[in-house]
């Protein structure tokens, strides 16, 4: 065990992979010489040289449409986009190809690659360097989409990604790569390597897609979070005194379904906490669900807390950020309903 | 309109139109055709910057007297052209069968190579067990000249009990692994830069297979296109770039994607990319273009671009009527001839063949077609089935079913 941060347990996950197996790759905007702009890949081109861990030009349609091209060789290749937010050029080849692939050819070809991508805001990325745009991919049938919320998590699940046979979309929450963030910007963030969800094991392991965690067992109200959102609602939980069961979902597809009905049907209240938009988002997702797996065991109507429905604001960044005040008010409101 | 103002004159947009519609008098008379022979035959490791020539030229075998002529000529032998007649013969009559099916009501779509047969049966002539294209919809005689059974493919246009894509897949829409050709998409050029891709990776495994992307001139304009050839140039893929320019997207000429300023191969040279521009209806120079791309490739010396210039002779899809943007007898007045006939001709003039021989092998030809698809009929058409059960459409989004879809699979019933 060493205590690792976010970055350096991502990094640790792509080495151990390359290390076991040679067909994996790693390539993107950034990556090779330098290690990437937030050093996620840093020391990977001088350990497996530059065949294996190189730069790609700025073209994300050619980053993930060479990585589909080189998987349905017979690579796994484990690609960076360099901000979520730059991904779109690469959706056509997610949405259309990356996707669809082995649906399309009876599964004749296959797409085992892996998209990684810092998402989310706070680091006062203004409206290009801080949006969520899971529920993008969540929303294409044959991708499947993973947010870890702490190193622990971000290792074991990147390595089930890298491993895995279909493609996976692996977003990185950016304001945790250091430390638990939980929403309270104006004071300092204990750094992973002072905390319990640091200690990471130095070799392999991994964490099944698709299963959620119990962040806090509790019996009042079931709050549904990934991501950075995870310890925003945790802060929360302890600030209210409430007696909050959190669900970190880890994996939002294949979502973890029946964790999601247990807990719900057991404290009849639900609270989702997602930092992306609100319309359309995946916390509609989460509420249909909620209502068509729990309806009779609810107790009082399921509130959603999101970022709201306009580009992330450089300035007001905090007025935006779905905080622990605004999950707070949240979890008495669910309370007190009902 | 805005009123000029000082000494600026008002601005005006450029909208490319092509030289005739319907109506008007076919004339491809600007068009520069060199003679048979004419256009040099570099070393394949040539510097890009010395061939540059090559891009706005095209390289032609066989003249007008069927003659093969040149230094690109004399690369296959009577056996084996008589083998890409046959090719071509079988991939037009194949064409003309399921045009007819769709025609009644077999199935519900179909797409047809017409006059453009040689691109595709010549290409995979020159390529090797192993070796991977990543085509258009308009590339089945990859399949066909690679020897892949006519019966299987209708019954993936049939989308009947025996389709091998399960009835996922529009017809032509097709995938063999083993046949080295990429799963079709049906979103257009997609698969330019996937080719460069998987040609990377066979360069970081050391193998020594290599890649051939296709794209339509018209889809050059997607900026897949463009990525491609920026990974190509800046990773040296062993792929070959096709661009089939059949002159014809659906009803738009092929200005629209390149204007009227350069040609398709030439979109190469800022790359540093060796291109090619190669008379598509001559077996022979498509063959010989085809051979010197898939060396260089494989002598790790890098992509290759090739227009491959064509007519489409038929309507995109059986869901238009070329009759409505474009003269009826353009096809007809097309410089560069049919491929069948011109290779025809060249296999006549050496005596090897027979106008009497060509009939013969085309009744033959037709009544195999005829053979295998009513066997394949004998196994479903789309609409009368039977198809392959429903259920298998939950089945291949995914390695394994996650729950919401085991769930949605119990809704149904299926």
């Amino acid at each position: 065990m060493t205590r690792m941060t976010m970055i350096e347990a991502i990094r640790s996950a792509m080495d151990v992979t390359m290390e076991k197996d040679p067909n994996v790759v790693v390539f993107g905007e950034d990556v090779g010489y330098f290690g990437g702009v937030f050093r996620c890949t840093h020391g990977l081109q001088k350990k497996y040289g530059s065949q294996r861990c190189f730069d790609a030009p700025i073209s994300e349609s050619g980053i993930v449409g060479a990585a589909i091209g080189m998987a349905a060789y017979g690579l796994r290749p484990c690609v960076e986009i360099q901000f979520a937010d730059y991904v779109y050029p690469g959706y056509d080849q997610l949405a259309s190809e990356a996707a669809r692939i082995r649906y399309r050819s009876a599964g004749d070809f296959t797409v085992p690659m892996t998209v990684r991508m810092p998402t989310g805001g706070g680091i006062f990325g203004g409206q290009t360097h801080s949006q969520s745009p899971e529920a993008l991919f969540a929303h294409v049938c044959g991708l499947k989409t993973v947010i870890p919320s702490n190193p622990y998590d971000a290792k074991g699940l990147l390595i089930a990604a890298i491993e895995d046979n279909d493609p996976v979309m692996f977003l990185e929450p950016k304001r945790l790569y250091n430390g638990p963030f939980d929403g309270h910007h104006d004071q300092p963030v204990t750094p992973w390597k002072k905390h319990d969800l640091g200690e990471v094991p130095d070799g392999y392991y991994s964490i099944p897609l698709g299963k959620a965690a119990t962040m806090r067992a509790g019996n009042d109200v079931t709050v549904l979070a990934y991501g950075t959102m995870v310890h925003v609602a945790l802060a929360a939980a302890e600030e209210t005194g409430i007696d909050a069961e959190i669900l970190d979902l880890r994996t939002i597809l294949p979502l973890d379904l029946e964790a999601i009905e247990a807990s719900v049907r057991k404290t009849g209240r639900c609270v989702i906490v997602v930092e992306a938009t609100k319309t359309c988002g995946f916390s509609a997702e989460l509420m249909s669900i909620v209502m068509e797996g729990c309806f009779h065991h609810l107790e009082a109507p399921v509130i959603r807390v999101t970022g709201y429905d306009t580009p992330y604001p450089h300035a007001h960044e905090w007025e935006y950020f779905p905080g622990p005040k605004r999950v707070g008010a949240a979890l008495k409101k669910v309370m007190e309903q009902g | 309109m805005s009123k000029a103002k000082g000494d600026k004159s008002p601005l005006s947009l450029f909208v490319p139109e092509p030289e005739c519609r319907p109506g008007d008098h076919p004339d491809f008379g600007e068009m520069l055709i060199p003679e048979a022979g004419a256009v040099r035959m570099p070393p394949v490791d040539v510097e890009p910057l010395h061939i540059h020539d090559l891009a706005y030229s095209v390289i032609r075998v066989l003249n007008d007297d069927g003659e093969a002529v040149g230094p690109w000529a004399g690369q296959l032998s009577d056996e084996e052209l008589l083998e890409g007649l046959r090719h071509m013969m079988t991939v037009r009559a194949f064409d003309a069968r399921m045009f007819m099916a769709q025609r009644q009501g077999k199935t519900s779509f179909y797409m047809q190579a017409l006059g453009e047969e040689a691109v595709a049966c010549a290409f995979r002539k020159a390529m090797s067990k192993g070796d991977m294209n990543f085509p258009t919809y308009r590339q089945h005689g990859l399949l066909i000249a690679g020897g892949y059974s006519i019966y299987t493919m209708m019954n993936q246009i049939y989308s009947n009990e025996l389709d091998p894509m399960k009835g996922r897949q529009l017809p032509v829409m097709y995938s063999s692994k083993e046949d080295g050709y990429f799963t079709i998409s049906g979103n257009l050029a997609t698969q330019f830069i996937q080719a460069v891709g998987w040609a990377m990776a066979s360069a970081i495994k050391g193998d020594t297979k290599v890649a051939a992307g296709w794209i339509g001139e018209g889809s050059t304009a997607e900026n897949d296109f463009h990525s491609a050839l920026v990974f190509a140039s800046t990773y040296k893929a062993p792929v070959v770039l096709n661009v089939v320019n059949n002159q014809w997207a659906i009803s738009t000429f092929q200005g629209i994607a390149r204007g009227n300023a350069a040609t398709f191969a030439s979109r190469g040279l800022g790359f540093g990319i060796p291109s090619l521009r190669v008379d598509g209806n001559d077996y022979l120079a498509v063959y010989a273009a085809a051979k010197w791309a898939i060396d260089r490739a494989r002598k790790n010396l890098g992509p290759t671009l090739i227009e491959f210039v064509t007519y489409r002779a038929g309507a995109h899809s059986t869901s238009d009527d070329p009759s409505g943007y474009r003269p009826k007898d353009e096809s007809s007045t097309w410089p560069l001839g049919d491929p069948i006939e011109r290779l025809k001709k060249h296999l006549i003039r050496r005596k090897k063949w027979s106008e009497e021989r060509q009939t013969q092998a085309k009744a033959q030809i037709e009544s195999e077609i005829l053979l295998a698809q009513k066997q394949a009929e004998e196994h479903g058409t789309l609409h009368n089935g039977p198809h392959v059960p429903a259920g298998t459409m939950f089945e291949d989004v995914y390695a394994e079913a996650p729950i919401h879809l085991i769930r949605q699979r119990q809704e149904a019933g299926l």
